[in-house]
Formats: C-alpha cells, sequence, structure tokens
C-alpha cells in the first residue's frame, strides 16, 4: 500500500526528515509517535504533498504509483486523506457544499458516478451522526466558530465521506477531552474494514488506549528510531522519550 | 415583430468584424446639432429636445471627475459617434464559426443556449427563436397588472406625462459630469412604472427587452413605483457583453413612493480589456434612488466586467422610516480598476441603511470601496451598518476602503467594519487535500466570501453569479 524508503525532505531549506523508511501494508494502522520536532508533521504533510515541504532524497511508492510525482489533489484523488491537526476556516463555504464537491471530484477521480444532492445528504447525515456533530453543522461554514473538538470531529466526519485507502491522522487528538477522544476513535475505528490503512500521529500514548494500532514507530530526528508492536506506546508512556535522547549521544 | 427581433441581434458586440460607416451613423462630434439630429431620428418632443440641450449646456462648463481611484487615457468626446443605426444583417458575423472562439468557450461554460449566443455575439440570424412568445406572454401579463415596461423611447411618446414628472429628479442634469453628458446624449433604456397597490407579477429582465436591445452606450433608466407597490428588476446578464463603444455613460433613477419597496439586480460584465487591459470598457454609471415614507430600495450588484468601472447606486432616504441597502461583489482582474460603493443619505426619520461590499482582488488590479453615509439634521434615530470586506488573491494587486461618514444628528448610529484578508495557503491546501484542484478552490473560496451577497440576488441570478466569477478567476492562481 505505502512504502517509504530512505526519505529526505526540507522545510525552508531546513532538513528535517533524514532517512525515514515505513512500511504500511493494506489494513494495517501504524501509530507514528515522538517528541515535538521530531518531524511527525513534516511526515504527514511531504505525504500529502503541501508546498514547502520537499522530499530531496528517496522514494515513496503508494499502490504502485510514485507519490511524489503527484500533486496535492492527485494524491488526494487517489485515496491519500490528511486529517489536519489545525482544521482552517472557510468562511462562508457550507460544510455540505464544501464536501460534496470534495467527494464528488474524489468519485469522479475513481470513476464513479457523482452523488446526487439527495443521495449525499443521505450519507453526510449519517456521516455527522457517527462523530457525534449536530445536523446544523453540515450548514455552518467550514470550521467557521467551531471549537477545537468540533474542528477535529469534523475532519474524521469528512474521512468517513470520502473513504480513503490511507488515512493519515496528524494529531488528531490534541485538544480533545476523553469523550471527544473517544468520539474520533470510534469514528476511525469504524473505518478499519481490513483493507483501509491509517497512519496515526500522535505525541501521546492516550489515543492508542481506544484505537488499537498494528505496529508503533518513534521518529527521532527525521528518523524511525525504533518499531515494535503496541507495547512500544506503553513503554514511551512510562519512560517517555528522554531515552533517545541517551541512545543518540551513545551513537555519537 | 420582426422588427423588433431584427433590432434584438442588432446589438453591437466587438466581435471581430469591422464596422462600416453607414448612412445613418453620425459622424463623431457633439455639439448642439448632433444632440437635435439624436432627438429628430428617435421622434421626440419640442420638451424633450429642450431638456437634452440644456444638459449640454450643462456639460460643456463641468470638468471631467478625477477624483476616483482609478486612472484611465482622456477621453476624447469629440472623435465620439453618438449615434449609429442599428447594424444590417450583411456587416454581422453570418455565423458562430466568424466568432471569437475564446468568447464562445466562455459561452459553453455558462451554459448558454446556442441562439442567445449568437444574440450575444451579434450574429445575423434568421429571426426565429422561442424568446419571441415568451415575450409576448411576459408582456400581456404585465399589462393585465397595469406594469409598464417599455424602452424609455417609447415612454416619452407614449407617457409624457410621467417621463416628465420624474425623469432628472432623482439623478438631476448638473448632477456629474458623466449624468450631464448621459442627459444630453442618451439614447435607449427602459421605462417602468407600478400603478399604486401592485406586486409585479414577475421579475423584470433585460432579457426580455429584446425589442431594444440595442441601447448603446447611453442607457437611460427610470423606474416608478407608485405607493405601496413592489417591482424587481434583473440587468444584465452574465454572459461577457462585447461592445465596440468604449464608453459607457448609463443613468438610472428609482423613486420608491410611500410604501414601495424596488429591488435593482445588476450583474456586469462588459469586456474587460486583454491582459494588459487595452481595448477595455470604461463604464461611468450614476445610479440613484428615492425612497418616500417607509418606502424600500434595494441595490444588489456583481460587478466582474469593463476595464474601469466607476459606479456608487445610492439611496436617499427621503421620507421618513425608509429603508435602503447595498449589496456589492466586485471582482477585478487583469488589469481591470473599480472604483464603486454608495451614499446613503439620511434625510427622514427611523431611516436605515445597510452597506455589504465585497471586493476581490486578483492579478494586478485595482479594487476600491468608495461609500458615503449622511446623517441629516433630522435624521432621528437614523441607523447605518456597513460591512466591508476585501480578499486578495496573489500579491500584486490592490484593494482600497474610503469610507466617509458624515453625522449631522447626533441620535443617529452609523456603524463601519472592514476587514481585508487573502486567500490563504492553508485554505487552498484543505480544498487541495479534498481533491479539488486550485481553480476549484480558489471559486470555491470566494463563492463562501461573497455569500451574504449572492443571497440576495434572485435564485437563478445568483446560481449564474457563481459560475461567473468562477470563470473570471481562472487563471488567477498559479
Amino acid at each position: 500500500m505505502l512504502s517509504i524508503k530512505n526519505l529526505h525532505a526540507n522545510v525552508e531549506d531546513q532538513n528535517i526528515l533524514k532517512g525515514l523508511n515505513l512500511e504500511v501494508g493494506p489494513g494495517e494502522v501504524h501509530a507514528i509517535m515522538g517528541p515535538n520536532g521530531a518531524g511527525k508533521s513534516t511526515l504527514g504533510y511531504v505525504l500529502s504533498g503541501r508546498d514547502g515541504y520537499e522530499a530531496t532524497a528517496g522514494n515513496i511508492d503508494f499502490s504502485g504509483t510514485n507519490l511524489l510525482d503527484l500533486e496535492v489533489e492527485e494524491r488526494a484523488q487517489a485515496g491519500l486523506f490528511l486529517a489536519f491537526q489545525y482544521p482552517v476556516e472557510i468562511p462562508g463555504v457550507s460544510n455540505m457544499e464544501f464536501m460534496k464537491e470534495s467527494v464528488n471530484v474524489i468519485r469522479k477521480a475513481r470513476g464513479e458516478e457523482p452523488l446526487s444532492a439527495a443521495e449525499f445528504l443521505k450519507k453526510a447525515k449519517a456521516a455527522a451522526k457517527q462523530v457525534n456533530l449536530p445536523l446544523d453543522f453540515l450548514k455552518r461554514g467550514v470550521n467557521e466558530g467551531f471549537s477545537g473538538g468540533e474542528k477535529k470531529r469534523n475532519e474524521i466526519m469528512q474521512m468517513i465521506l470520502l473513504e480513503p485507502k490511507l488515512c493519515i491522522l496528524d494529531e488528531s487528538d490534541s485538544g480533545l477531552d476523553v469523550d471527544a477522544l473517544q468520539v474520533v476513535a470510534n469514528g476511525v475505528n469504524s473505518q478499519r474494514d481490513g483493507k483501509r490503512s491509517f497512519i496515526i500521529i500522535t505525541h501521546y500514548q492516550r489515543l492508542l488506549d481506544y484505537i488499537k494500532p498494528d505496529f508503533v514507530h518513534i521518529l527521532a530526528d527525521g528518523k524511525v528510531a525504533k518499531s515494535g508492536g503496541p507495547e512500544l506506546a506503553k513503554e514511551v508512556e512510562k519512560t517517555g522519550y528522554a531515552w533517545l535522547e541517551k541512545a543518540g549521544e551513545k551513537a555519537e | 415583430m420582426s422588427e423588433q427581433i431584427d433590432q434584438a441581434i442588432a446589438r453591437k458586440y466587438e466581435a471581430g468584424f469591422i464596422s462600416d460607416i453607414e448612412s445613418d451613423t453620425l459622424p463623431p462630434g457633439l455639439s448642439e446639432d448632433v444632440i437635435r439630429h439624436i432627438s429628430a431620428m428617435k421622434e421626440e418632443p419640442e420638451w424633450m429636445l429642450e431638456w437634452r440641450l440644456r444638459a449640454f449646456e450643462l456639460w460643456k462648463k463641468m470638468p471631467e471627475p478625477d477624483w476616483a481611484h482609478i486612472g484611465y487615457d482622456l477621453i476624447d468626446y469629440q472623435s465620439i459617434s453618438y449615434y449609429s443605426a442599428p447594424k444590417s444583417m450583411k456587416d454581422k458575423p453570418q455565423s458562430l464559426a466568424e466568432v471569437d472562439p475564446e468568447l464562445l468557450r466562455t459561452y459553453e461554460k455558462l451554459g448558454i443556449p446556442l441562439h442567445e449566443q449568437e444574440m450575444l455575439a451579434g450574429v445575423a440570424v434568421d429571426a426565429v427563436f422561442d424568446s419571441v412568445s415568451v415575450v409576448t406572454t411576459f408582456r400581456a401579463k404585465l399589462e393585465e397588472a397595469g406594469v409598464i415596461f417599455c424602452p424609455i423611447s417609447e415612454a416619452i411618446k407614449k407617457y409624457p406625462e410621467l417621463v416628465k414628472k420624474y425623469l432628472g429628479t432623482v439623478v438631476p442634469r448638473a448632477d456629474n459630469f458623466f449624468a450631464a453628458l448621459n442627459s444630453a446624449v442618451f439614447t435607449d433604456g427602459s421605462f417602468v412604472y407600478i400603478p399604486k397597490g401592485v406586486r409585479s407579477p414577475m421579475e423584470l429582465s433585460t432579457y426580455f427587452r429584446i425589442n431594444e436591445l440595442n441601447t448603446g452606450q447611453f442607457e437611460r433608466t427610470l423606474i416608478i413605483a407608485e405607493e405601496g407597490s413592489y417591482v424587481s428588476y434583473l440587468e444584465g446578464c452574465t454572459a461577457p457583453q462585447r461592445d465596440e463603444n468604449q464608453l459607457h455613460a448609463a443613468v438610472v433613477e428609482l423613486v420608491a413612493l410611500d410604501d414601495a419597496e424596488i429591488k435593482y439586480s445588476t450583474v456586469q460584465n462588459w469586456y474587460p480589456g486583454d491582459e494588459n487591459g487595452k481595448g477595455g470598457i470604461y463604464n461611468f454609471v450614476t445610479k440613484r434612488g428615492i425612497c418616500e415614507k417607509n418606502a424600500k430600495i434595494s441595490w444588489t450588484q456583481v460587478e466582474t466586467g469593463s476595464a474601469v468601472t466607476w459606479k456608487y447606486p445610492s439611496c436617499i432616504l427621503k421620507g421618513d422610516n425608509s429603508v435602503g441597502e447595498f449589496y456589492s461583489v466586485a471582482l477585478t482582474r487583469g488589469m481591470q480598476q473599480a472604483d464603486t460603493g454608495t451614499k446613503m443619505i439620511h434625510l427622514g426619520k427611523n431611516t436605515k441603511s445597510t452597506i455589504i461590499s465585497k471586493g476581490i482582488s486578483a492579478g494586478r488590479s485595482s479594487n476600491a470601496y468608495r461609500g458615503l453615509v449622511r446623517m441629516g439634521p433630522n435624521a432621528d434615530g437614523a441607523r447605518n451598518f456597513t460591512e466591508c470586506d476585501s480578499l486578495l488573491i496573489g500579491d500584486q494587486c490592490g484593494a482600497h476602503t474610503f469610507p466617509y461618514i458624515e453625522s449631522s444628528n447626533p441620535s443617529a448610529i452609523v456603524e463601519h467594519e472592514a476587514t481585508t484578508s487573502k486567500v490563504s495557503d492553508d485554505q487552498l491546501f484543505l480544498c487541495k487535500q479534498r481533491g479539488m484542484d486550485a481553480e476549484k478552490a480558489v471559486s470555491l473560496i470566494v463563492n463562501g466570501f461573497c455569500k451574504e451577497v449572492f443571497k440576495e440576488l434572485p435564485m437563478e441570478f445568483a446560481v449564474e453569479a457563481g459560475k461567473l466569477l468562477e470563470i473570471s478567476l481562472e487563471g488567477s492562481v498559479g
């Protein structure tokens, strides 16, 4: 599904990713953890193709295509979804309009017929219900005046509607209370169907109490420093990331 | 009827054809004789001629205004021909194949039916199309309600008392340079009269006014809404209109008597010129309405065309409790320049006005909002709310806001809010990450920005206006 080999990437001429390797198979859930500044969010942006996040070396293969050759929207159309850490507002554009446009452009790329207004509305209502957002959120401007938790749930709603192949969640747990965290986690779990893959970027272990990852990777200084199963997250919870620095010192 | 259609399709567009001087086209230049000629061609009564000549006298003494935030080459008023008869069939493109393909692509994107494309592009077609019967039914329905909707040239002859009573009362001949010029040389335009207590049974659209589309560059419109009546008037169309006349100076006067309401919606999409601004229309428009007691006038405009736009649809809130509204979207791109806004003159007690202005600048364009809110000494309890938002696309365009507030009444309340924002990289990235290309993303963001204004437009118009913005913005993000 996704194969990242020796990825190097710059942000504003600063080298952030320094030879990152990651293999994500169909249906797998990978958690990416690590201290601040390790390059977690950068990875999400490089994968989605954001301007200013430039891959300088390495390969990313996404279901047989070279991801780095694709524009941002082409990657999205190919099934890559990024749930934002800080979802931006688009005043005056209703969630409905926005998502209908998005869903239909992606359906078109998949060779499917566009959804009619009625079909879309039905799906949107179901998705909103699933993430516990009142229906009037569909009519409100995209993220306009939403609280932090509402924005995050809105991202998950979009994910549910778009039915992507690969979902990247960039700190979708930050700023959430336990209830909201559960809603987000339930949303994600409902989309696990054995084929859809997830990369869950998080600073804390607690989200992983609700979304059971298959693999946990600790990112440090632009590389995967350690990989393991769910137990690795527990370890981080206990010991923090300080051991990484020590390991780094030893290596030097 | 066939004569009407001849005129309908005779509207002049610059679509790649060269016009020969025809026998009944006046040579360039403006003089008393020219005005006499125009009046004679229109078979006008003596009083109308006198009225025009007086305007001409006034105009000659007036300087051309230079206060607007626009720059253009001086216009040589003696090099303009002030009357040209409708083109004959042989001088027009014989089919759409002869028309600028760029124009046709735009028509297609807007989903304009073929016969309308031909009409808009000025193609010489055999005059058989559906609209004719539509217009006939339309006219019958209006007549039944007692509504008069006809060319102003016809009204001057058929309803001289009404025209005499109101023409020039809202926009006097000496109001400004361009209004004076228009008063002297106007060729045609619309006349609307809604009798007391009547609600116009349908929206009056210039689209249906096909029998006098050839109104030329100096259009004159007069709308009178008698006590307690209501009318919604739609002007312009979303299709790009070409015209070989570079200077346009229209005057629109609205009279809303006690308890009457006039809703006036405009979509202006005249040719803006090429990338360097060459060949675009200069659009200098004076639009103003007067509200008597409890009356309401609402201006909604979507301005996307013309090289230069100079336009301030205004309301004189004379009667107590009268209401004025101005909703505007002005989009400039390329080298376009717009200086547009409104004037709300509060004279009566408890008068209210709302101004919502949305300016969008792209390319190397310049977009200015200029608005005046004046609270007169007798305007007790008057209120105004102004919201003025600018959206910038790219980093070479300009947005300016010139709000003027004059209050002579301590009980009047004036509120002004203004914002300037850019289409942010974050917003674009979000849209693209959700699968949309850059152009779709920008058009979505811009449409959201304009929503407050679009919702004031009649439904069909609003959809078209959205599409129009989308097309206008094509290529403005790189």
